[in-house]
């Protein structure tokens, strides 16, 4: 009766289905199977979080007080939003803001521990005591043949790169950011289109805090497109064959330039509608005044993304030149008349894609024939001794010294003096409400010094078109303008337009004000 | 013979008459092979030794009796030439070939350390002469970067990583068979760099890794320093020219073909995955085996 109820579990007992029926599989079809793999790999990832608070029993101390995987958390969070076009996050900067979390956790305990605690959860991050640096989780699934197999799943969540000044900076990983921005195993673009409608509705029904997170997230997802397209950037100044340039980086570099055309005027608009809502908060109630905060914080993210926008902006802008000039240099040489092999195409690429136990012949062999020869050291008796006998070199941490640059006093070759420029500055200094004719400063100019006529006729002529952007930039509030009316210039030594030469004067708390919220 | 070195010996066309062999020849020879091994010394900055090779070039007979020394040394004459001396390199088994072993403690009891140092080696090379133009043109001056070098072998990493991901395939690798593992992801794996307590770089990484195969290059005589930047920025040499593309080259293509791959290409750069297309190109230049 058992056997009829429950068939699936004793197929055995019914040899009238045939041999070939499969034995039951736990999981119901591969598609499942990948799915619980990818879902195993995502808590994998936070695995090292939960590391820390079991880990840190065996440290030497009393740590018990310390929430690691808080600290760990912070220290990923800080490491990403650190992370430059460039560069990654400086090492430094990421456990110095790490400090006041970790001080606030324990408070009495001194500060040489808080440190200890911010560098032992930033070291474990990066597993320093792994050869990798990284950590590997043991998976199973299911092979085409029904056959269970483990593996091993290596993933990084902050990583070691090195920077253009030869140091060591911090990358999070794309792991690493799934995991702290929450399983965004999604379309980056669409992924951010999404967190700025969001945004802009929070906005709109004036919930600044449910805005700031959909902020941070547009954020993580703005640095995590950048990092997209700095590898792609990266792979083309290297070397133009690596990457396609017909279709591929043109379109990633048309479209990455539209979505920042795209984010920039979203991200203006949004800017606009925060500083309303923190102008019009009322400072005097609670509410009021923590909604004006919230505001303020939303800038400075909001601010943030359109600083790496812009930054974003400038690499696309340079792509297309550095390509043209790449390729001048290296499809255009002449080509030689033999052919060598292709090391690239025919030896590093398909090598790669062996398998690690047949590639170590290949690269075996070009080792052995590729690395050069030693001579062979014969040792006498009387050199080993001195060899052992020899202290050890002490190693150099200062360096080698620089040396004494020798400076030679340049010849002081102006054509006018301080005291000239002086005296044209002050003919220059006109009142805002009285322009008046180059003919007749330059005549005043002859009185005084028959050199000066130059310097003012350079000056006023440089004023016809004046430095508008950088009066504005520098706060400056007055600037020196010059316009050609259409009266000829009258004079012994001058020919050209009688320009009128005036001051103009320029707001410069407004432009103050313009340039602290534009940021 | 005089001693002092004139560039317009190549046109006395003149060739001596026949005289035989004498001890002061082979000693001469042996000197010329001498010269040879100290890899980083060039013909135009020694007279003596710039005076062996062009007589290296004119005097059959001594010609022949310096390339005997060499080989009975277990050496291989690659080139004899003003621009690179006399290039020598060991050959296999010789007293001058480097061991893995002594070239590096770690890759004599890891494979994967083993394979990690090979690739670096390779690697260099591929940047240096990133076209198959550039391994053949005499004059060419390769450039490459140490930064440069572990950027280049992780873009192709990458590359290889998301081809896989396209087709769709799990390359996690089996726990219980790690030399399974795909070469790719032994590289992509090892952290690039890493601080280190004493502000050396960290050996075990990548970049570690290429630095010291550019290193060690440097003292085959085979790349020169030009500056610290990216990690230390080199040049190569006519020898390292020489090398990989008359010895290492060569040798490596035979064990990849030995495992059965034959990488096709028709002599045009790709630094892309070569295509899979089985058509072989007619003018391709390689010894080619069907499968």
């Amino acid at each position: 009766m058992t056997a009829i109820a429950d068939p699936p579990t004793v197929p055995g007992l019914r040899p009238t289905a045939g041999a070939a029926v499969p034995a039951a599989r736990p999981a119901p079809g591969p598609a499942a199977d990948e799915g619980l793999a990818r879902r195993l790999k995502a808590l994998a990832c936070t695995a090292p979080l939960h590391d820390l608070d079991n880990r840190k029993v065996n440290l030497a101390g009393e740590y018990g007080g310390y929430a690691m995987a808080e600290v760990g958390l912070a220290a990923i969070d800080l490491v990403t939003l650190h992370m430059d076009f460039d560069t990654g996050a400086d090492r430094d900067i990421v456990l110095a803001r790490l400090l006041p979390r970790v001080a606030a956790q324990a408070v009495g305990r001194p500060a040489a521990e808080h440190e200890r605690v911010a560098r032992w959860v930033l070291e474990s991050l990066i597993n320093v005591g792994s050869v990798d640096r990284g950590f590997r989780a043991v998976y199973g699934t299911f092979g085409a043949d029904g056959e269970y197999v483990r593996r091993d799943y290596d993933f990084k969540l902050i990583e070691e790169v090195p920077g253009p000044d030869g140091g060591v900076y911090l990358r999070t990983t794309d792991e690493a950011v799934n995991v702290l921005v929450g399983a965004l195993d999604t379309d980056v673009t669409s992924a951010q289109i999404a967190a700025e409608v969001k945004l802009e509705v929070l906005i709109r029904r004036g919930r600044l805090a449910d805005a700031q997170l959909a902020a941070e997230q547009a954020r993580y997802r703005t640095v995590q497109y950048a990092e997209t397209l700095r590898r792609a950037l990266d792979a083309t100044r290297r070397n133009v064959r690596a990457v396609d340039w017909m279709s591929a980086i043109p379109d990633l570099i048309d479209e990455a330039l539209d979505h920042i055309a795209d984010r920039y005027r979203h991200e203006n608009a949004i800017l606009t509608n925060i500083r309303k809502a923190r102008d019009e908060a009322e400072p005097h109630t609670a509410e009021g005044a923590e909604h004006k905060r919230r505001a303020a914080e939303l800038l400075d993210i909001v601010k943030d993304c359109i600083r790496r926008h812009t930054k974003l902006q400038t690499r696309l802008l340079e792509a297309g030149p550095l390509f043209r000039a790449e390729q001048d240099r290296q499809a255009f040489a002449t080509p030689g008349a033999r052919s060598g092999i292709d090391l690239y195409g025919q030896l590093l690429a398909p090598v790669l894609r062996l398998p690690v136990e047949q590639a170590v012949r290949p690269t075996g062999a070009f080792f052995a024939h590729g690395a050069g020869l030693r001579t062979p050291v014969s040792v006498r008796v009387a050199d080993l001794v001195d060899l052992l006998l020899t202290p050890p070199v002490e190693r150099e941490h200062l360096g080698a010294e620089l040396p004494d640059p020798d400076l030679v006093a340049t010849p002081d070759d102006s054509r006018f003096s301080e005291a000239q420029l002086e005296a044209a500055l002050v003919l220059l200094d006109l009142p805002a409400d009285a322009p008046r004719r180059l003919s007749g400063l330059l005549a005043d100019a002859r009185k005084q010094d028959p050199d000066l006529p130059y310097l003012v006729a350079l000056l006023s002529v440089h004023a016809a078109s004046p430095p508008v952007g950088t009066a504005y930039r520098q706060g400056e509030e007055r600037l020196l303008f010059a316009v050609d009316d259409g009266t000829p210039l009258r004079d012994p030594e001058f020919g050209g337009a009688d320009l009128i030469v005036g001051s103009a004067l320029l707001d410069a708390v407004g432009m103050a004000a313009d340039r602290k919220d534009a940021g | 013979m005089t001693t002092h070195h004139d560039t317009s010996w190549a046109a006395e066309t003149e060739p001596p008459a026949p005289t035989p062999i004498t001890p002061a020849d082979v000693a001469d020879a042996a000197r010329l092979v001498s010269f040879g091994l100290q890899a980083k010394l060039l013909p135009a900055r020694d007279a003596e030794y710039a005076e062996l090779v062009r007589r290296h070039r004119e005097d059959p007979p001594f010609a022949r009796l310096a390339d005997a020394v060499a080989t009975g040394m277990g050496l291989v004459v690659l080139e004899v030439s003003p621009r690179a001396g006399m290039a020598v390199a060991a050959a296999e088994d010789s007293l001058f070939a480097v061991r893995m072993g002594d070239y590096s403690r770690r890759a004599a009891s890891e494979s994967t350390d083993r394979f990690l140092h090979g690739l670096a080696h390779l690697a260099v090379a591929a940047m240096a002469f990133p076209r198959p133009e550039d391994l053949a043109d005499d004059g060419y001056l390769g450039r490459i970067t140490v930064n440069g070098v572990d950027a280049f072998v992780r873009q192709a990493c990458r590359r290889l990583e998301e081809q896989a991901d396209a087709e769709g395939a799990n390359t996690d690798p089996q726990s219980d068979a790690p030399g399974l593992e795909a070469a790719w992801r032994v590289w992509a794996r090892r952290t690039a760099t890493g601080a280190t307590k004493d502000a050396r770089r960290l050996s075990g990484s990548t970049i570690g890794i290429v630095a010291k195969a550019v290193l060690f290059l440097v003292d085959s005589g085979f790349l020169q320093k030009v500056s610290d930047d990216s990690g230390g920025t080199y040049r190569t040499t006519a020898r390292y020219q020489l090398q990989v593309r008359d010895l290492a080259g060569s040798a490596a293509m035979a064990e990849l073909l030995d495992l059965g791959v034959v990488p096709v290409s028709d002599g045009t750069a790709s630094l892309l995955p070569p295509d899979t297309a089985d058509e072989l190109v007619a003018d391709a230049g390689l010894p080619f085996h069907s499968l």
